[in-house]
């Protein structure tokens, strides 16, 4: 543990190894955020914050650089039919893919995330690690999306996992770096804040929930407990870090009551897609659908809109 | 001894679910003696839309189904109603219904399922065609279901007006929303309890309580409805419903039978929520005895 990289501030890695999270407190605030009533126009002008918070995201084995460039046709325009869009905020890709994605997006101003790290399961010796995150970075990705090893962090090597995020960190040059924990494999909302505590000291911009690959993914149990830990280290470090629940969530009911959790636990700041994102790929046509419900009135049809 | 009354909840049918309404209103039909029959869902404009997203999701797997597999479903949904025969004769007679009329009734419910249940995998070679044209192409054309569809039935006749408008649209591979009588649901909610447990798959019907005002229109300007069924009688409620349904051009289906009738059940019923595709096939010969057709 000696040559541990402490790089957002004072931190002592067993302070947080005791942190309890109240569950039953958690599951009781979460019920409250989903009873809001929100009137239609904050609905409208949350809807379209929400596209431009998203990352749309294509992460399969069959991705090929055809389904990447239709992608990242679609994150420019999102539904022509309807003027005064938001762009979303990135695509997020695996590494071979951000090459096509940037010429794809030039002069676009949408960013071009890659996933790293032997995403999903980051199950993969360091220095491949290090190769896989720096392909990434000179292909030219502006965010790198990095999996935490849930195994060491398991088994209890909580230093081990701080210091592959600090080293990961390091590589990132300019590219600010979310680190996914997976909490659907974590087990516990304890590990979840444990975990959320390394990867924001160890050097973390942003914390993500998923891969999107587990079930279940960005629960709101989770991301308000993600939520929390950034609360308690802007509290005590007065800097802010930025949130990204990923995986599950493809309804603007839900996106919404995200959104107004953000609000209420971390104020208003925390609304813009420097600070909050969400890693979806059918999100954006439902929030498309019930946008175009406002202006028309009548409910929508997915034939009407582009493919995911 | 007397016993507390229990007064049956009919809930609604979303996806093989039993909800309530997402409204949370009531209300309770009163029989002939004024008497209330039953607490009945009022259904809001978000439970079509939750039905519609129910019918949507279940309409690729079951259009896909083999025809035959469909067929031995919709017997199923006979069989099981045959089961609850007593049931639907209560409840019927609690809707104004005299004995005699609601056992018909429910017979003739069980009888048209089983004939539309033999029509599931034979209206495709009745209804497609090869057709004769002057350029070397096979030219046939095959029908397809129209998608989801969305049908008002009838104010009377509340059982037997349900299976008759249903059982085609389903035999046809449609899946749909229907809206319940709204002066005498108890039996399409107790429909949907047979439907439940007879291996339909879910949401491939849906069934919403309520007053046809409030969900008509909802329905028909609803761009994921590709078609309406209207049963009622009433020729303005009609009116409104073809001009919403201008918006995504639905077809707007217009039924009004008797459908007691024994007669009152064709093959037309089941081709009207059906498209036809025609596909033009190039062919090095044409006409002659050696044509490869």
């Amino acid at each position: 543990m000696k040559d541990k990289k402490i790089r957002n501030g004072n931190f002592n890695l067993e302070s947080i190894t005791h942190v309890a999270v109240d569950k039953v407190g958690v599951e009781e605030r979460v019920a409250r955020f989903q009873t809001r009533s929100i009137k239609n126009e904050a609905k409208l002008q949350g809807l379209k914050m929400v596209l431009s918070m998203i990352d749309l995201t294509t992460l399969e084995g069959k991705d090929t650089p055809g389904k990447v460039r239709q992608m990242c046709y679609k994150a420019q325009h999102l539904h022509e039919v309807h003027a005064g869009l938001p762009s979303v905020a990135a695509v997020c890709v695996y590494p071979t893919m951000v090459r096509t994605a940037k010429n794809a997006l030039l002069n676009s101003g949408i960013n071009v995330a890659s996933v790293s790290t032997a995403f999903p399961s980051g199950q993969a010796p360091l220095e491949i690690k290090i190769r896989d995150t720096k392909f990434a970075v000179d292909e030219g990705a502006d965010e790198i999306d990095m999996v935490i090893s849930r195994g060491k962090f398991l088994s209890g090597e909580h230093a081990y996992v701080f210091d592959e995020i600090a080293t990961i960190k390091d590589l990132c040059g300019n590219a600010r770096l979310k680190v996914i924990l997976e909490t659907g494999e974590l087990a516990t909302l304890d590990n979840v804040r444990r975990a959320s505590d390394i990867a924001i000291y160890a050097g973390a911009d942003f914390i993500k929930t998923s891969t999107g690959k587990i079930q279940p993914a960005a629960t709101m149990q989770v991301t308000y407990t993600m939520l929390m830990a950034i609360k308690d280290y802007f509290d005590a470090t007065g800097k802010m870090i930025g949130m990204k629940p990923a995986g599950g969530i493809s309804t603007s009911k839900l996106a919404l009551h995200n959104l107004v959790m953000v609000k209420e636990v971390l104020g208003n700041k925390w609304l813009s897609n420097e600070w909050f994102r969400f890693g979806a790929s059918s999100l954006a046509n439902d929030v498309l659908m019930q946008i175009m419900k406002s202006e028309t009135g009548v409910y929508q049809s997915s034939d009407y809109f582009s493919i995911d | 001894m007397s016993r507390l009354e229990v007064l049956k909840t009919y809930k609604i049918y979303i996806g093989g679910q039993f909800p309530r309404t997402e409204s949370g209103r009531y209300y309770s039909p009163l029989d002939k003696k004024g008497k209330p029959i039953g607490n009945i869902c009022l259904s809001s404009r978000k439970d079509v839309r939750n039905a519609v997203v129910a019918a949507r999701k279940a309409f690729g797997g079951w259009s896909e189904r083999s025809a035959f597999n469909r067929g031995q479903i919709l017997y199923r949904i006979a069989e099981m109603l045959e089961g609850r025969r007593e049931q639907f004769i209560s409840e019927l007679q609690m809707q104004g219904s005299t004995k005699v009329a609601a056992e018909k009734e429910v017979l003739r419910a069980i009888d048209r399922i089983v004939y539309y249940a033999g029509w599931c995998d034979k209206y495709q070679q009745i209804l497609s065609s090869v057709n004769p044209v002057a350029s070397s192409h096979f030219n046939f054309s095959v029908v397809e279901p129209t998608g989801v569809v969305g049908i008002v039935t009838p104010q009377e006749c509340a059982l037997i007006g349900l299976v008759s408008l249903v059982m085609p649209v389903i035999c046809g591979g449609n899946t749909c929303v229907v809206v319940a009588s709204e002066n005498s649901p108890l039996c399409a909610i107790t429909f949907a309890e047979v439907l439940n447990s007879s291996d339909l798959p879910a949401g491939v019907v849906n069934i919403l309580t309520g007053t046809n005002l409030e969900l008509n229109n909802v329905l028909a300007t609803h761009m994921d409805v590709n078609a309406m069924v209207y049963g009622g009688k009433d020729q303005e409620a009609l009116k409104s419903i073809q001009e919403s349904s201008v918006l995504n051009v639905k077809r707007v289906i217009s039924q009004v039978k008797d459908w007691m009738e024994s007669n009152a059940q064709d093959l037309y019923l089941i081709s009207d929520t059906q498209e036809v595709k025609t596909t033009w096939h190039p062919i090095e010969n044409i006409g002659g005895a050696s044509s490869s057709y």
